[in-house]
């Protein structure tokens, strides 16, 4: 051990950073989809005066869930209906949803899809002969727009070499906002609130991962689009590969977190993902079931998913279960129901789907489809090929297994957990959904896209980059309408000594004990990540129970998470990257607490597969058919929610 | 399966003010060590193994090895990233070699199409500027309950 104790990290923090204040008409916070599709549409509509300024933790180039590529488009309309589009993602998410928010992404996406193309992103096509070219092949069939046909996994989801997609994607938005207007590796700490009303967004503070220097940002309008979170609940791998979740481990819940900290009401916060994938790779399923047609079997060689005992389990869950495409979480509900009563583990017969596929095809087109299995992994989760090669898997020779992960917040994925958000301002929107600027927040100002706004999953990569750009348009009408200076009530000083509390308690204290992690006058963010998980795990329905808890398990939770959220005061950091990773716990803490406390809200269990209320097992739609949104005052440290009816809009 | 940086190929990048590692890694994991001048991944458990900087790196120093906790040691998987594909060799335990090619974009890089002098003109309407452009027609909701 080396002593005297010093941080651990190359790039020291000091004690009294610089500050650096901004004065701009829009701010974007996060750089991922919707942040791109912003960054892209927004000087299209705002005068030559404007100011803007997008901040992203990281490089946009790579930032957020985007970074490693993807092989799919999951959200193209296309031939299809929109009102179709809105039932399939109502159906999956068991009925509870924003249909005014889907219909109006339904009808703006493919226009950002047909942008990717034009930018450069390789789309799979359908040759005359009905064959699948790649992307560079089936150029020759002309662009989407133009009428080509995509090569459809599913009915809403096309194929794509998707390795460089964020690169792409990222190029255009940069280009469009210009390099003066983008701070990259700033990560936001807080919104700030208007000191006259407390109802409307003012500015917001963060900080340089780079040099010690932290921003004071005031803004008249914001969008806040930090994607969703990952890492609240204990992680299936125990040590080194804790890193491989399926979520990236760099969404923190600050979109959530920071929008409820500033006031904003949070919907359908109970409603978490956690997706069945190839065990401890979290490769994707998606292409095996439908490109390939492969079936899962249970540890007894049974199709357990076609049995007659699982259609009378689906049954009970009518209209949703029993609809042509049985729901995501009611899928892993059968497979919770294998594993409980001893009929695991879930195992994806790869050989037998492509010796099937075998038979009507020659030679090379199997080693295309062999080729297109790995690209599957290789352009979106590297790590799920380097397993199968270190486990001498190839497909075609051996199973592999399929298990659900540990479960993760998001909005804009088989997910609809998110921020309450006003629908377009038309006539079919129900008049409680609207107040006047489309996707704005409950604070006047304050927008999000993306994972951000609640209750209308399924936008996927493509909505995600429609809705960034429905928003740029918002604010700048927003704008407008609200051209007047504002301000809040927060001094410099007071907002330094808040981001940097971190890095003072550290240099206060680090001399204390002789080693630098284990020192009785703070906490490290590292031992804070595992305490955090520990409890949500236990408690809150993590894998370790099966996603099962109850009344008394959340009660002592929420006691759990007070001492927590108390001990976060005492929170050092010795270096720049050690304070990221401390703010990213504490907006981690307030995202999986509204988590919690939606799912201690709805007495019932919704989303059986995702979680369980063992008090409240099943479905009441007498009680609860409706919206649960919450409200967090930071002022007091409490938390109100309550029901939200949900206005049923196109048919059935 | 964490990165990690071959010692003998780091230059550090040559001394740049930043690194090509340290500028990609979404996670704030690259760092470089200023007196030898050689990078490393400060937090190999948060690793998303997402590539970013394997595939950045101008000398091919990165690479990553299979978690300790569930991946047997052995194999390897090394991209080659060009301007118009990505080249894959993925190495098993026991010897098998396969190779992968596919596209990655379809134009030059730097050249994706901004349109920075589009100006939309209803702020009013719900389009979004490349559609009121193309003259799209807005759908509203017909089957309604
Ligand atoms: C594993 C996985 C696979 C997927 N597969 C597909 C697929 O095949 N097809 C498809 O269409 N979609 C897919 N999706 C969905 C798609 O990636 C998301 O819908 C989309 O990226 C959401 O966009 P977003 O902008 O809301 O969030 P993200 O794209 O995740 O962006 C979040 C951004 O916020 C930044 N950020 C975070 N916190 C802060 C902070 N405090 N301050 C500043 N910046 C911050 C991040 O750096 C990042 O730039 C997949 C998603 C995942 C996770
Ligand atoms: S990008 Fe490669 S050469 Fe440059 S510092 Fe990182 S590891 Fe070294
Ligand atoms: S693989 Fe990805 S997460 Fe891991 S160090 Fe490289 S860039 Fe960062």
């Amino acid at each position: 051990m080396a002593l005297p104790n010093k941080p651990v990290g190359e790039l020291k923090a000091v004690r009294d950073p610089e500050v650096d204040k901004r004065d701009v008409d829009v701010l974007i916070v996060g750089g991922g989809m919707a942040a791109c599709g912003t960054a892209f549409e927004i000087k299209k509509w705002a005068s030559d005066d404007t100011k803007i300024l997008l901040c992203d933790k990281a490089a946009m180039e790579r930032s957020g869930a985007v970074a490693q590529g993807l092989s799919a488009i999951n959200t193209y309309i296309g031939e299809n209906k929109i009102e179709d589009y809105v039932r399939m993602v109502r159906n999956d998410l068991m009925g509870i949803v924003r249909e005014d928010l889907i219909f109006d992404l339904g009808r703006h996406v493919d226009d950002s899809v047909h942008l990717f193309e034009e930018w450069g992103l390789p789309m799979w096509k359908k040759s005359e002969e009905g064959k699948t070219l790649d992307g560079k092949k089936g150029q020759k069939m002309g662009t989407l727009k133009g009428g080509a046909n995509p090569v459809r996994t599913g009915k809403w989801q096309i194929m794509i070499n998707g390795e460089s997609y964020k690169r792409i994607v990222a190029e255009a938005g940069k280009l469009a906002l210009g390099e003066d207007n983008i701070l990259e590796r700033c990560f936001i700490v807080e919104l700030l609130n208007d000191k006259d009303d407390p109802k409307k967004i003012a500015g917001a503070v963060g900080f340089d991962l780079r040099e010690n220097k932290v921003y004071i940002i005031n803004a008249k309008v914001i969008m806040v689009a930090c994607g969703g979170a990952v890492n609240i609940y204990q992680p299936r791998s125990v040590g080194e590969g804790k890193g491989r979740c399926w979520y990236p481990v760099w969404n923190a819940g600050s979109t959530y977190t920071m929008a409820v900290r500033a006031g904003a009401e949070l919907s359908m916060m109970e409603n978490r993902f956690t997706p069945a994938r190839f065990k401890d790779g979290y490769g994707p399923v998606g292409a095996w079931f439908l490109l390939f047609k492969a079936q899962t079997l249970n540890g007894l060689g049974e199709a357990f998913a076609a049995s007659d005992e699982a259609k009378a389990e689906l049954e009970k869950y009518a209209p949703y279960g029993t609809a042509a495409v049985t729901p995501t979480c009611l899928r892993n509900h059968l497979m919770m129901k294998e594993y409980k009563e001893g009929r695991g583990p879930i195992i994806m017969k790869t050989t037998d789907a492509l010796a099937k596929l075998g038979e009507t095809m020659s030679k090379k087109e199997l080693k295309h489809l062999e080729s297109e299995a790995w690209e599957d992994f290789l352009d979106m989760t590297c790590g799920q090929a380097n397993l199968w090669c270190a486990t001498n898997t190839e497909p075609e020779k051996k199973d592999s297994e399929v298990m659900p992960t540990e479960p993760y917040l998001l909005g804009s994925h088989s997910g609809c957990c998110g921020i309450w958000c006003s629908g377009p301002e038309e006539d079919w929107v129900p008049a409680d959904y609207k107040w006047g600027y489309n996707r704005m927040t409950t604070i006047k100002g304050l927008f999000t896209a993306g994972d951000g706004v609640g209750c209308s999953g399924h936008k996927f990569s493509s909505g995600s980059h429609a809705e960034g750009r429905i928003v740029a348009k918002s604010m700048i009408k927003y704008l407008k309408d609200n051209p007047g200076a504002n301000s809040f009530k927060e001094t410099d000083e007071e907002l330094v000594d808040m981001v940097y509390k971190p890095v003072r308690t550290y240099l206060d204290n680090c001399d204390y004990s002789t080693d630098e992690t284990v020192n009785p006058h703070y906490c490290k963010p590292a031992g804070m990540a595992m305490r955090l998980m520990k409890m949500t795990n236990e408690y809150g329905g993590g894998t370790a129970t099966y996603y099962m808890t109850s009344g008394k398990s959340l009660e002592i939770l929420m006691e759990l998470f007070e001492y927590f959220r108390e001990d976060l005061e005492k929170i050092a950091a010795g270096d720049l990257h050690e304070l990221l990773r401390a703010w990213e716990i504490n907006h981690r803490l307030y995202t999986v607490q509204a988590h919690t406390r939606h799912i201690q809200f709805r007495e019932e269990s919704r989303y059986p597969g995702f979680y369980y209320r063992g008090d409240f097992m099943g479905q009441n739609d007498d009680e609860w058919f409706c919206f649960t949104n919450s409200t967090y005052n930071k002022e007091t440290n409490e938390w109100s929610l309550k029901k939200v009816p949900y206005i049923k809009i196109i048919s059935d | 399966m964490p990165s990690f940086v071959i010692a003998e190929k780091c230059d550090g990048c040559k001394g740049g003010d930043k690194t090509a590692c340290m500028y990609i890694c979404p996670n704030d994991l690259m760092v470089l060590e200023p007196n030898e001048m050689k990078a490393y991944n400060q937090e190999p458990d948060a690793c998303w193994e997402c590539f970013s900087c394997v595939k950045i790196c101008p000398s091919q120093a990165i690479e990553v090895r299979g978690y300790s906790d569930f991946v047997p040691m052995g194999s390897s998987v090394v991209p080659m990233l060009g301007t118009e594909d990505i080249m894959w060799t993925c190495k098993f335990r026991n010897g098998v070699v396969k190779r992968f090619k596919f596209p990655i974009r379809t134009t030059p890089e730097g050249e994706a199409n901004a349109y920075l002098d589009l100006k939309g003109k209803d702020l009013d309407s719900a389009l979004l500027s490349t559609e009121e452009a193309d003259g799209y027609v807005f759908p509203v909701p017909t089957e309604l309950v």
